[in-house]
């Protein structure tokens, strides 16, 4: 039954009043940008209460099943509840492998113990996800996972190691791909799918330091690490399968993500913002007539990619190369982004030599920290190089 | 105030139908060999071709029905242009279609019912702007004096061999005004033909001194400088347009390249180092094209407000970087051939040239829009 017009607009109405009277107060410290930079525990306890308290409100998970903590809903209310977030600049949900690409699966394809198991917790954030997808070895060839799973009895035993781990150091599950069959003719039929506990014997991480300096990614390894064989998903053999339709969910082409903003949105608005009584050779940066060059052509590098959405949508004007927006999408946003917060660096003048700690940088050093983060947008989930391979063979149908 | 601004996009019915039947038939009747047959003509288009483009309304499309046209709109010349662009296809629709804008945006009635029936039943036509190299400086110096009697001269009229009627932008009376020239007045030495870059295009420089102006064919009045100032901007985005459509057209030729030569072995397509530029070309070709139909949402009859105007030169400022980028690798990708005048690349690059310079060129563009957005 789908919603009327007055209807959404009266929840409209109702969040946004909501997120103006419990946004929270600026904590004294950098939150995170993204769910890859919770870096350590007072940001951690931070997220998960906000998290908690959005969907207490009834506010996140709104189209998942209500006996698993959903609220039952259309769609539609969510996608309202996030424009809404969005526009009110609160903090981001950041348990968003459980949100957006477990949870999801686990809806679609899990059995009711699994959903009565895992799903509440992923909405109040109670149990923190991560993702045991990269190996040291085989960055963005997933097909060549070589973490083993080995069936002894009614339990697992894993040995490996796994890098990139968002948030390994505070997981309570992870979706672990590892290989239960070495001798499987295809190196993709050997794959299994776990939904793992994280606080056994036997599985340790390591935080990894960022060239940020901060933390937000492990390196995990599985020592003889005995798992209930019932974590196993599907059929052994079925992990490749269900590790591509996770990265559908990952990459937003499949819907059913709980909902929630994975990240702070930041524009070339917020960027010329930031460069209010900047000075340049005694005037304002933005009088500057190389600056205000270069700042037209970042507004309209990232006003192509608002319109490149808008004609995504109208099947008319996509026939040439169908499927090259948003197929190129990640490629796009990810470079424009890095390129914008290098940019917005640059135009500091002597304070864009400041970092996050000294208190005379611009907004904390937001911008240095931001740029510095971006790189995990252009490498990450398939470098921009990779990317390119992937639209130059799928989009132009150029050989491999 | 996001510096974003208006980001609206639609395409309707009507439009999506132009395009397709624009595309087919410039497929059709346009291949590259008959683009080459044209290269070194007087004219640079076929007439039999051009009669059909009219009797396929093209030439009325932007018109009112008062004046001959079918009403559709300004807009409705994007697609058609685009088309055009990608098969190279000349011809002096855009010189035709900016002539009849400026006289429906300046002219009274009697002016518009009387001249523009004429174009949209397929009388070329064109406008005369330029005295210089400068499409920054809207300073006129061509004067029609006190008698009705033009001096001077204008630079790089397009199509101005094959109008039958050119718009000039003149100082009359210390005001900017328009003065209409049939081609018959014209004197059998007032057209020096240039020569251009681009060899599907045609332009001359024209001197218009001695004509004599009827009354009725001079438009003067505070509306000249805003129709003047929209019709720059609409030859922006039609322009923009038509170098999209080249751009798509380029790449087709790059990609094409690319999966049949072989080089060490290997086809050469298989190469990041060309791989990776080719995509570019794809994805600055598709913010080429959100561009020109973003600004063809927001541009109409009336006079351009100033989303218009952002997006007019926007669209340009992208579209001829994006043509200028893929002709540019469309030759070095071709490696000997590349340097070859039979080598279609060479059409690519001497029409990005030519666009960039029509209208205003990206960095005039740009300057503009800093003060657009950022003042």
């Amino acid at each position: 039954m789908s919603a009327s017009e007055k209807e959404l607009q009266e929840f409209r109405a109702e969040v946004a009043a909501w997120m103006r009277d419990n946004n929270p107060a600026d904590p004294g410290f950098l939150l995170p940008q993204t769910f890859m930079e919770v870096g350590d525990e007072r940001q951690l306890e931070f997220l998960r209460e906000w998290q908690h308290k959005v969907w207490a409100a009834g506010y996140l998970g709104m189209a998942w099943p209500k006996e698993y903590g959903g609220g039952g809903v259309d769609a539609v209310f969510q996608s309202i509840a996030d424009q809404e977030m969005r526009r009110h600049g609160v903090p981001i949900c950041f348990n968003v492998i459980g949100l957006g690409w477990a949870g999801p699966l686990i809806n679609d394809i899990g059995t009711e113990q699994e959903k009565a198991r895992y799903l509440k917790g992923i909405l109040n954030a109670e149990d923190v996800w991560c993702q045991g997808f990269s190996e040291p070895e085989h960055g963005s060839d997933l097909g060549n996972a070589q973490t083993r799973a080995v069936r002894d009895g009614d339990e697992y035993i894993i040995n490996g190691q796994k890098i990139w781990t968002t948030m390994g150091n505070f997981a309570k599950y992870m979706i672990l791909l590892a290989r239960t069959n070495q001798d499987a003719p295809r190196k993709y039929d050997g794959l299994s799918y776990f939904l793992s506990p994280m606080q056994v014997p036997g599985i340790e991480t390591r935080p990894i330091r960022k060239i940020t300096g901060e933390f937000g990614f492990t390196e995990t390894f599985f020592t003889d690490a005995r798992i209930p064989a019932d974590c196993l998903m599907g059929e052994e053999g079925q992990g490749w399968k269900i590790a591509m339709q996770t990265l559908q969910y990952e990459r937003g082409a499949e819907a059913g993500a709980a909902g929630g903003q994975a990240m702070v949105r930041v524009t070339v608005d917020d960027m010329i913002k930031q460069l209010e009584g900047v000075k340049r050779d005694g005037e304002s940066v933005l009088r500057d007539p190389v600056v205000r060059d270069q700042l037209v052509q970042a507004i309209m590098e990232e006003k192509a990619m608002i319109l490149g959405d808008r004609r995504a949508h109208i099947g008319a004007l996509t026939t040439d190369y169908p499927g090259s927006l948003p197929l190129s999408n990640k490629l796009r946003v990810t470079e424009m982004t890095r390129r914008m917060r290098q940019l917005a660096i640059n135009l500091q003048g002597a304070q864009g030599a400041l970092y996050v700690g000294d208190d005379e940088a611009r907004q904390g050093g937001f911008w240095q920290r931001a740029y510095f983060n971006s790189f995990s947008a252009t490498i990450g989930g398939g470098t921009s190089q990779v990317q390119a391979n992937i639209v130059a063979e799928h989009i132009l149908g150029l050989p491999k | 105030m996001s510096v974003f601004g208006n980001t609206a996009l639609q395409f309707s019915e009507e439009q999506a139908m132009l395009l397709d039947v624009a595309r087919q038939f410039c497929r059709d009747k346009s291949p590259i060999a008959s683009v080459r047959a044209q290269l070194e003509t007087g004219t640079g288009f076929d007439a039999h071709l051009w009669e059909e483009m009219v009797s396929l309304g093209w030439t009325g499309i932007a018109l009112p029905e008062s004046c001959g046209g079918s009403g559709m709109g300004v807009a409705t010349l994007v697609p058609v242009v685009e088309a055009m662009g990608r098969a190279m296809l000349g011809t002096p629709l855009i010189s035709s279609a900016l002539a009849a804008q400026l006289l429906l945006r300046s002219g009274n009635t009697e002016q518009r019912e009387r001249l523009l029936p004429a174009i949209a039943a397929g009388a070329p036509a064109t406008i005369a702007l330029l005295e210089d190299m400068d499409w920054g400086n809207e300073a006129v110096t061509l004067a029609l004096d006190e008698n009705g009697v033009l001096q001077g001269a204008k630079k790089y009229v397009p199509d101005a061999a094959v109008a039958s009627l050119l718009v000039v932008s003149v100082q009359h009376r210390g005001q900017s005004a328009l003065a209409v020239v049939r081609a018959d007045q014209l004197g059998t030495h007032a057209l020096a033909h240039n020569t251009l870059i681009d060899q599907t295009k045609r332009s001359a420089n024209v001197d218009f001194t001695g004509i004599e102006i009827d009354a009725k064919d001079i438009i003067a009045g505070p509306g000249v400088a805003a129709a003047l100032r929209d019709v720059r901007l609409l030859g922006a985005l039609l322009v923009a347009a038509e170098a999209t459509g080249s751009a798509g057209a380029c790449l087709d030729t790059v990609v094409e390249y690319l999966k049949t030569r072989k080089q060490f072995g290997k086809l050469i397509g298989s190469y990041q180092a060309l791989k990776h530029p080719t995509v570019d070309i794809l994805t600055a070709t598709d913010s080429a094209r959100s561009f020109i139909y973003h600004a063809a949402t927001l541009v109409g009859d009336t006079a351009l407000d100033v989303d218009a105007e952002i997006a007019c030169r926007m669209a340009k400022a992208h579209a001829c970087q994006t043509l200028l980028y893929a002709g540019d690798r469309a030759v070095q990708f071709h490696g000997g051939m590349g340097f070859t005048y039979d080598c279609d690349a060479q059409l690519y690059i001497r029409r990005a040239q030519w666009s960039q310079q029509q209208f205003g060129d990206a960095q005039h563009h740009r300057k503009r829009l800093a003060t657009l957005l950022l003042d």
